[in-house]
């Protein structure tokens, strides 16, 4: 993190980029623009190398063998983790969360190794797709409110002992695994299953991320009215009988 | 040859009977054309019935993400050049709608259907087609429907063995991939603005490179083919390399694109371009898109758009700014209840026109625009937004069910 610009970089928009993920980057990218920060977003394409020096990564969800392509790539180019050990941010959805954990299995049922960055194995889950509105409380270390997204895999992942559970659910089927858990997170790395996409369903999620690049405890607030409003519909629609 | 000569079987006689009066009772009800109901009733009494109403007739399947109603409605006003024509005119493209529009063409030459992605390579398989056109395929309804790549992979396989020519869209990877296991194909150039669902090659998954109008898989050596008619600005090229202007009622590139592949395939059928396309000059609206309705004194353009490639074909061709634009989104079931998509579409292209929210998930839609940077206003109702909108012809985009509710609303 150099003065006062950002590098974020979205990884895979050509494998991984099916449900809206494009939104995640353009939230954080406004909410970076709008505290008056110098932002430049790099687009990796998966036949490009990752870069080493961004400040916050985000990676999406995708169908299942993109999926597999991209986890065989980005495990060639190394690059990420290179990132993380300088002390990267990392936001993950989805395929994107499956594959920086240790294995998952992929579209032709094989056990394939991701890249470790999460503390988390996945799998293929028995019953029906997990499709539909979430809401989950986000483990109160984080210090923000509830989570209100969309949900739409069929993965499930058990959480190792050095990740925890991002948040816990009211509503909704997150992980997977029956536990109530919702995603999973260590110091700087993050992910879930949550669409919609999350970021702008929970602009403070995306804030969380520019602080932890910045490194700050507090950022200038912003006009989050039609923000708020959406959240109140969402939440509100999510706990009420359709 | 086509024309009604054989009779139906009894059975068959009985079901179209059945499926009629079924469709009676549900008009009478108060519940839509009955198209739906009554082929329902009529599929379920025989199972053969869509093959049986169908074998006296030159069938042309019309399937794609976008663009298949208008361009079902294109092939059928350019091939009455050359006889009857029975259609699912009104998109009702499933198989129990199908099979109620065959019903009511028995004196009919040709049947011109459009089929819902997913049914295609049943619908090839009982119909028997002489002619399957292609348009697009692009991400939709993802919380319900297949992947789209497992959509061409099923495409592919479905029409592996079919005896019909299928014309074909060579812009379009995912088409090509759909089409290249055919043995009679005619590639059609026809465009395809939304590339975002094929970056990844569809036979081995390597990255598509994209210079120019060209594409093609580095790896594998996948490739456009070379299309034998192609859309260039106004014009359509036919394999002589005759040049013919397409000068449609509907408005943009994407339909002049419909056009150009109606064009293909009504020369299937002996009826030469020019033919083909005057006929389609006299297309106004289709189901209600592209009407221009007044409503509350002001003049309003009803555009249908229900994923991001729609979304971007519609904003190239509404007015400049300062057009004032209504946008109206749902997420009910026909819809796709994943609102995730806005985020795909590029509303930055509507800086400069004034913008007027509407419809279930307006919120949704407030925050995308915010995001983009862009002044918009959130109306509870299509009055309101109409009302507050500045002077000027109005361009209201809607996605499926948003767009029904406008129907209603102005009484289109």
């Amino acid at each position: 993190m150099s003065d006062n610009s950002l590098r974020l970089v979205w990884i895979y928009p050509d494998l991984l980029s099916t449900y809206g993920d494009q939104g995640n980057a353009l939230v954080v990218e406004r909410r970076a623009r709008q505290r008056g920060l110098d932002v430049q977003r790099v687009d990796v394409r998966s036949d490009q190398p990752i870069p080493t020096s961004g400040d916050i990564y985000l990676i999406g969800g995708g169908e299942d063998r993109p999926q597999r392509l991209a986890a065989e790539r980005l495990v060639r180019d190394g690059g990420l983790e290179r990132a993380v050990s300088n002390g990267a941010i990392v936001f993950s959805v989805c395929a994107g969360y499956q594959i920086l954990g240790k294995e998952f299995v992929n579209d032709v049922g094989q056990r394939q190794e991701g890249l470790g960055l999460l503390d988390v194995v996945s799998v293929r889950g028995e019953g029906e797709r997990c499709v539909g509105d979430v809401l989950a409380d986000i483990d109160p270390r984080l210090g923000l409110p509830q989570l209100t997204g969309f949900e739409n895999h069929q993965g499930v992942t058990h959480l190792g002992p050095t990740a925890r559970p991002f948040a816990r659910l009211s509503m909704g089927r997150g992980n997977g695994t029956g536990d109530g858990t919702e995603g999973a997170y260590n110091d700087t790395v993050f992910g879930t299953y949550m669409h919609g996409p999350v970021l702008a369903r929970n602009p403070l999620v995306a804030d969380l991320l520019l602080k932890l690049a910045l490194d700050v405890n507090a950022l200038p607030g912003l006009d989050d009215r039609w923000y708020e409003a959406l959240r109140t519909e969402r939440i509100s629609a999510a706990t009420q009988p359709a | 040859m086509a024309g009604n000569t054989e009779p139906l079987s009894p059975r068959a006689k009985l079901a179209v009977t059945a499926g009629k009066a079924a469709a009676a009772v549900s008009r009478a009800a108060g519940r839509g054309s009955g198209s739906v109901i009554g082929g329902k009733v009529a599929l379920r009494l025989d199972p053969d019935l869509l093959g049986a109403l169908a074998q006296h007739l030159d069938v042309v399947l019309v399937s794609a993400t976008n663009g298949k109603t208008t361009t079902t409605r294109l092939i059928a006003e350019a091939l009455r050049a050359s006889g009857p024509v029975v259609s699912n005119a009104l998109g009702a493209n499933m198989p129990a709608g199908i099979t109620s529009a065959l019903a009511g063409g028995s004196d009919a030459k040709y049947g011109v259907i459009e089929v819902d992605e997913k049914y295609l390579a049943g619908v090839a398989r009982d119909v028997t087609p002489k002619v399957i056109a292609l348009l697009n395929l692009s991400r939709d309804q993802l919380d319900r429907a297949a992947e789209t790549r497992m959509l061409a992979e099923k495409w592919r396989e479905g029409l592996s063995g079919s005896k019909a020519v299928i014309v074909a869209n060579c812009d379009d990877p995912l088409i090509v991939w759909s089409a290249s296991s055919s043995q009679n194909v005619v590639w059609v150039a026809a465009g395809q603005e939304w590339k975002d669902d094929a970056w990844s090659c569809p036979s081995c998954g390597g990255v598509m490179q994209r210079p120019g109008d060209d594409w093609f898989c580095g790896e594998c050596g996948f490739r456009r083919p070379t299309p034998s008619w192609v859309l260039s600005g106004d014009h359509v090229l036919d394999p002589h390399g005759s040049a013919w202007p397409i000068h449609l009622q509907l408005p943009g590139r994407a339909n002049k694109a419909n056009a150009a592949t109606s064009a293909a395939v009504a020369a299937v059928f002996g009826v030469p371009p020019q033919v083909a396309l005057e006929r389609m000059y006299q297309v106004q609206a289709v189901a209600g898109r592209y009407d221009v309705v007044s409503f509350l004194g002001r003049e309003v353009r009803l555009l249908l758009a229900k994923n991001p490639a729609g979304w971007l074909e519609t904003f190239s061709l509404i007015d400049p700014p300062p057009t004032p634009v209504v946008l109206s989104v749902n997420a009910r079931g026909a819809d796709g209840t994943d609102t995730s998509w806005l985020w795909d579409v590029d509303y930055t292209r509507l800086a400069g026109h004034p913008i007027f929210v509407i419809g279930d998930r307006k919120l949704d839609l407030a925050v995308r625009l915010e995001v983009a940077g862009l002044d918009f206003r959130v109306c509870e109702t299509l009055d309101e937004a109409v009302q507050l909108a500045p002077p000027g012809q109005i361009e209201l985009i809607a996605n499926y069910t948003a767009f029904q509710d406008v129907r209603r609303r102005v009484g289109n």
